[in-house]
């Protein structure tokens, strides 16, 4: 009957469209934390990158999905740290080091992940309740999905609490919106960015392994193909705001699959143009995103990105 | 015990001078023990890395068509970066650069004509370069979108569409369905300098680029401009630049000489256009830029330095079984070494004998 | 020098805080130099010397956010040592910042918040904060976010949250630096009813008239060294002066009779919307200066003092050509480079940042405004002679003091690198100079000389135009005072008539006019 077969080719479009987003929202919601606490770290990709690479190497050689989001978690946050060393410790120029970390990263996955190209992995379990998950339609959706969505829900949801609704999350806001007045009022501000930075790893490199472990179960370097730029763009398109993340997250996602679903419906238009699609978009959603803010300034965290030593 | 940052009150010049220095001994050492780790010998990897190249000249001409690239476009970046200007999309404005000069190869490739046809090729390929970098460079002054992101993003696009130029109507119809424009035409070549070398023209046109840039940045009231946008944006300001203005400068001129870079490395050493013409030269520029301190000067020696590294890693894929990503970390770690020694010049470490306690601890 | 601390009004024998040979030490430079100071309840010391005497320095130590390098501080007679503020809070001390610390877009509440300990719940803090501010009638709107407040309000929520932790000690940093008269009269209402509870108040300013009105005992530092501790209800403005600066501070010299000739600047019905969103829209702004004659432009900072040197300086343009005029051409829509040529000159309000790039040299700071009119720039090509030449004529003009001939512009103290931003400008020979806040965070001998050089350009025929938030410093040079508020400016007084009061009550927003009939009628009736 059409109808059902429509049902499932749009059951299977969400499916992929949720798959597709879930490391965007994971890395985008580490950063966010991260700039709200006054740093950019532009690393995101690199950090995603060795997650990929760790992770996949920590799920074969223990045959576990859980050692392997362990370990990109590990990895993630392993270099972050030394992002944090050179920017908070040093006072390092961020956006020199981000790039330097990203480039570090793609390197140094590359080196990890060479002696596990062509392995393969068991990928991760996906939930599957009696009932509930064999709901048409929504089933799948809802109550199939493999651990890492789940995760980035609650993840996101976790973020917006702590923000908005704690001790901490109110220092941390007030720390990126203005260090020297937190300095003055006896925050230790070089350590709650210091924090914020390895949490922020730790997201990206979960984001990264994600693609190993449940996107594709296998290693391909440079599989995050700018996911983790396209997370900071993710985080700008957001406002700062953890709700509008899931949104963005999402949209992103569903522009970034829409290449596949396109060549499958045989419409002629060439690979390179739908592949670049998400790329473009992220363009544009800048470009209109800014301008609209315009006037009404800068929704950032004032001191993001600000080089922080605090006089003794 | 604490070990804390403190403001010099002026820049170190002795420090200026050896933190490169410092921080290319600081990534040798690790770099052996990397190797020693890896269970190779440390000092036969340290000689064939740096020291085997230099005595081959065939080898040093190789290490003149590697830097060739580099330098160029790294000199580009450097006056972006010193005005606190982004521009992270060289990579893909060295392919664009690399399309449209090829366009003109690809299009007279086979017919008889004149030898204007290699400077018209550089010319687009410095035109082709210019205009994509101004796609950025306008998203940021008409709109305030961050040229990071959207630079970086063009890079991806410009990638996918050579791919797709090089696969379909560019393809060599006598290429055996390789994804690769015919060869290019003597005519539409970079001529080389010396016998049995590829060293070519290309790197004469750097080392005036480089010079050229000296003295802008020193001795112009344009470098000036670059230098205070970069250092004090309301100063700046105040001086009566205008810092959307240099945007679009530094951003033109940075992509005109990726663009540049780009069509002559595809009619200088490789010949033709094909997907792995890049081979990622728009980001290792950045180390270069940021090796070289931003300094035109600087940036010729950390290009020739890190184009002994690129030499030397395919020695060592050959001698050592060492893989080529193994050069690609050196890079990344080398350029972590050069900022966090760049930060002894501002600033001094101080061990402080008391400790700071955490607000709120005692209540 | 007479040494009268006991002498102040006080019941109790010991002291609250003591500061014990206190010193503090940043490389070669000694902030503080075994400084003793004795704080007693239910009195109000104040901390007097001029800027760069070490008063914010050793205030931070008793805070606990500095660790002394030498010396101790002893609460109650016992010796503490303070590893931070929250320690100090716990004690009892509690500071009101010069330097707010502040968090603009979080809402007074949450700001509140944290500079509270984390024992108590947000809504009870709410709660309790409302209930303070009204007490010591300081009203705040809890959810209000601080972006949105004017910088008296702001000051209200640094007094109220130190307030709210019942310090026994209450520190404030020259906290009528940003207030209009007015607001200061409130303020020192507040304090005395503060003193009157039995709390200690440690009150530091360089305004002597204040500290004579206010101040039960004075401590006075100059140069990082404790000058005298007195009586400044018994001391002559002139004596406490002479103890702060250590010898008489010439007199600015003012031309008896000034012969104004015609307008050099006009602004015309200047309108101009912010490009901050947190900036104040000009409206209607209308003032001519004269050339041989100095107008002043009083008011609070937050007014549009920023935004109203923006378009004199062409940094942004205004809206039509003609709301500008100097020296009878339209320049509203020239940009700073072209005004210069035509021989204005400027000086803004942050010599670091804005006036000069810091860690750029001098001389390249001298090619900054140069590089339009001045000679230095020849085809494109900047000469380094030329820069360097104009350093050392501003360094002999203006005795400024440096370490080496052409340092970076961080390295030099506060007064000496606004002698040269100042002085680089008045070198040009500008037939109009408009500068902000000329003297601010410099001391007193720079600050002489500043004033002089601008009053002895203004002697050579040029119009000077000066924004300024110090009252002293407009009623000394001033020959005509405009006050801006919220935008708008007031119609100029002259100097006879701009009185503290009148000045006082136009920075306040109220119409001086008004009240003056106001107190014709009072005559009227009580009489």
């Amino acid at each position: 009957m059409p109808l059902l077969e429509h049902f499932d080719l749009i059951e299977a479009i969400i499916l992929s469209v949720i798959a597709a987003s879930t490391p965007l929202l994971l890395a985008a919601s580490g950063e966010l934390v991260v700039e709200r606490s006054g740093v950019l770290n532009l690393g995101v990709e690199g950090m995603m990158i060795m997650g990929a690479a760790c992770g996949f190497a920590g799920a074969y050689m223990s045959g576990s999905t859980l050692v392997g989001a362990l370990c990109g978690i590990l990895a993630g946050a392993g270099m972050a740290a030394i992002f944090g060393i050179l920017t908070l410790g040093l006072a390092v120029n961020q956006v020199a080091t981000g790039l330097a970390l990203t480039i570090l990263g793609v390197g140094l996955s590359g080196l990890i992940g060479a002696s596990f190209v062509g392995t393969k992995i068991v990928p991760a379990a996906q939930l599957h309740l009696p009932y509930l998950t064999d709901i048409p339609f929504i089933g799948r959706i809802l109550f199939g999905e493999d651990a890492f969505v789940y995760f980035s829900v609650a993840l996101v949801i976790a973020i917006w609490m702590f923000l908005y609704r704690s001790r901490a999350g109110l220092v941390l806001r007030a720390v990126g919106d203005n260090h020297a007045s937190a300095h003055a009022l006896g925050y230790p501000v070089l350590r709650i960015r210091m924090l914020a930075v390895l949490f922020g790893g730790a997201c990206a490199g979960l984001g990264g392994a994600f693609l190993p472990l449940a996107y594709t179960p296998f290693f391909i370097p440079g599989m995050t193909a700018g996911r983790g730029w396209i997370a900071l763009a993710l985080v700008v398109f957001s406002s700062w705001r953890p709700g509008r993340l899931v949104a963005g997250a999402y949209l992103f996602g569903a522009v970034s699959i829409l290449q596949l679903h396109t060549q499958a419906f045989g419409l002629g238009i060439p690979s390179q143009l739908m592949s670049s699609l998400p790329y473009l978009a992220t363009v544009i959603v800048l470009v209109l995103i800014s301008r609209t803010r315009g006037t009404a300034g800068s929704a950032a965290p004032a001191s993001l990105g600000q080089v922080f030593v605090p006089d003794r | 015990m604490q070990l804390v940052l403190e403001r010099r009150p002026e820049r170190s010049a002795v420090i200026a001078i050896a933190s490169p220095l410092i921080a290319v001994a600081l990534t040798i050492v690790t770099f052996a023990a990397l190797f020693a780790i890896m269970g190779k010998d440390p000092l036969v990897a340290i000689y064939v890395y740096f020291i085997e190249p230099l005595t081959d000249p065939f080898t040093l001409q190789e290490i003149a068509v590697k830097a060739t690239p580099l330098v160029m476009i790294a000199v580009g970046l450097a006056l972006c970066y010193i005005a606190n200007i982004w521009n992270i999309g060289a990579e893909g404005q060295f392919i664009v650069g690399a399309v449209c000069g090829s366009w003109l190869a690809v299009r007279t490739n086979g017919t008889d004509v004149g030898h204007w046809v290699l400077p018209a090729m550089l010319v687009l390929g410095a035109l082709g370069g210019a205009l994509y970098a101004l796609i950025p460079a306008i998203c940021r002054v008409y709109f305030g979108a961050s040229e990071i992101l959207t630079s970086l993003m063009l890079v991806y696009v410009a990638n996918y569409g050579m791919d797709y130029l090089v696969r379909g109507p560019w393809r060599d119809p006598q290429g055996l369905n390789f994804p690769t424009t015919a060869a290019f035409d003597p005519a539409a070549s970079i001529p080389t300098l010396f016998e049995g070398g590829r060293m070519h023209v290309g790197s004469i046109i750097t080392l005036i680029v480089v010079m050229l840039a000296t003295v802008l940045l020193g001795r112009t009231i344009r470098g000036f401009e670059i230098r205070v946008v970069g250092a004090a944006p309301r100063a700046a300001r105040f001086s009566g630049f205008n810092a959307d203005r240099l945007v679009l400068l530094t951003f033109a001129i940075s992509g005109a000489l990726a663009g540049l870079a780009g069509i002559i490395e595809v009619a200088g050493p490789i010949g033709h256009l094909d997907p792995g013409v890049s081979s990622n030269l728009g980001f290792t520029a950045i180390i270069v830029a940021f090796l070289g301190r931003l300094n035109p000067g600087g940036i010729l020696i950390a290009g020739l330095f890190l184009a002994l590294t690129f030499i030397g890693g395919e020695g060592a894929q050959i001698s050592l079984k060492v893989p080529l990503d193994v050069t690609k970390v050196f890079q990344g770690i080398l350029l972590f070494y050069v900022l966090a020694c760049d930060s002894l010049i501002v600033y001094r470490i101080r061990l402080l004998r008391s400790v700071r306690k955490v607000a709120h601890a005692a209540s | 020098m007479l040494d009268v601390s006991s002498q102040a009004g006080s019941s109790l024998p010991a002291p609250l805080l003591s500061a014990v040979s206190i010193s503090k030490r940043y490389g070669d430079f000694l902030a503080n130099d075994g400084i003793d100071l004795d704080l007693f309840p239910a009195e109000i010391h104040a901390l007097l010397g001029e800027n760069g005497a070490g008063k914010s320095t050793l205030v931070k130590v008793m805070y606990g956010l500095i660790q002394p390098s030498g010396g101790e501080l002893r609460w109650k007679g016992q010796k503490v040592v303070l590893s931070g503020p929250s320690e100090a809070r716990a004690l009892g001390i509690g500071m009101v910042f010069q330097h707010f610390s502040l968090f603009e877009n979080l809402t007074v509440a949450e700001n509140v918040a944290l500079g509270l300990p984390p024992t108590e719940s947000f809504a009870a803090i709410s709660a309790r904060l409302a209930e303070t501010a009204r007490l010591y009638g300081l009203p705040l709107d809890p959810k209000r976010e601080v972006w949105r407040l004017s910088v008296g309000e702001r000051q209200r929520i640094e007094i109220v949250r130190a307030l709210m932790q019942n310090p026994k000690l209450l520190i404030l940093d020259e906290p009528t630096a940003v207030l209009t008269p007015q607001e200061a009269d409130q303020l020192f209402i507040v304090l005395e009813r503060l003193k009157n509870e039995g709390r200690a108040i440690l009150y530091i300013s360089h305004k002597l008239e204040e500290v004579k009105r206010l101040c039960d005992t004075a401590t006075i530092l100059r140069l990082g060294k404790k000058v005298a501790t007195c009586n400044p209800r018994q001391e002559t403005a002139a004596s406490l002066a002479r103890m702060m600066v250590g010898a008489e501070i010439g007199e600015v010299k003012v031309p008896a009779a000034r012969t104004a000739a015609a307008p050099r600047l006009l602004i015309h019905k200047l309108t101009l919307e912010p490009d901050d969103p947190h900036g104040t829209r000009l409206k209607d702004i209308t003032l001519e200066v004269c050339g041989g004659e100095i107008v002043g432009v009083a008011g609070v900072a937050g007014n549009g003092q920023d935004e109203l040197f923006a378009a004199l300086s062409g940094e942004r343009h205004a809206a039509s050509a003609g709301a500008i005029v100097i020296d009878g051409r339209a320049a509203g829509h020239l940009n700073v480079n072209d005004r210069r040529r035509m021989g204005a000159a400027f000086v803004p309000e942050e010599r670091l940042g804005h006036g000069t790039a810091p860690r750029m040299k001098l001389s390249e700071n001298a090619l900054l405004t140069g590089h339009a009119a001045s000679g230095m720039v020849k085809g494109g090509f900047i000469s380094k002679i030329a820069m360097l030449a104009h350093v050392d004529r501003t360094t002999k003009s203006f005795d400024v003091r440096k370490a080496k001939r052409d340092p970076e512009a961080v390295s030099l103290s506060g007064g000496n690198l606004q002698k040269f931003v100042v002085g680089r400008e008045i070198l040009r020979d500008p037939g109009i100079l408009v500068v902000s806040q000329p003297t601010w965070g410099v001391d007193a001998g720079a600050a002489a000389v500043i004033r002089q050089a601008l009053v002895d350009l203004a002697g050579r025929g040029s119009a000077v135009l000066v924004i300024s938030q110090d009252l002293d410093e407009l009623t000394e040079i001033a020959d005509r005072i405009a006050v801006m508020f919220h935008g708008k400016l007031s119609p100029p007084l002259e100097a006879a008539q701009a009185t503290r009061e009148r000045l006082g009550l136009l920075m306040g927003g109220a119409d001086p006019a008004a009240r003056e009939d106001e107190e014709e009628a009072k005559h009227a009736v009580g009489a």
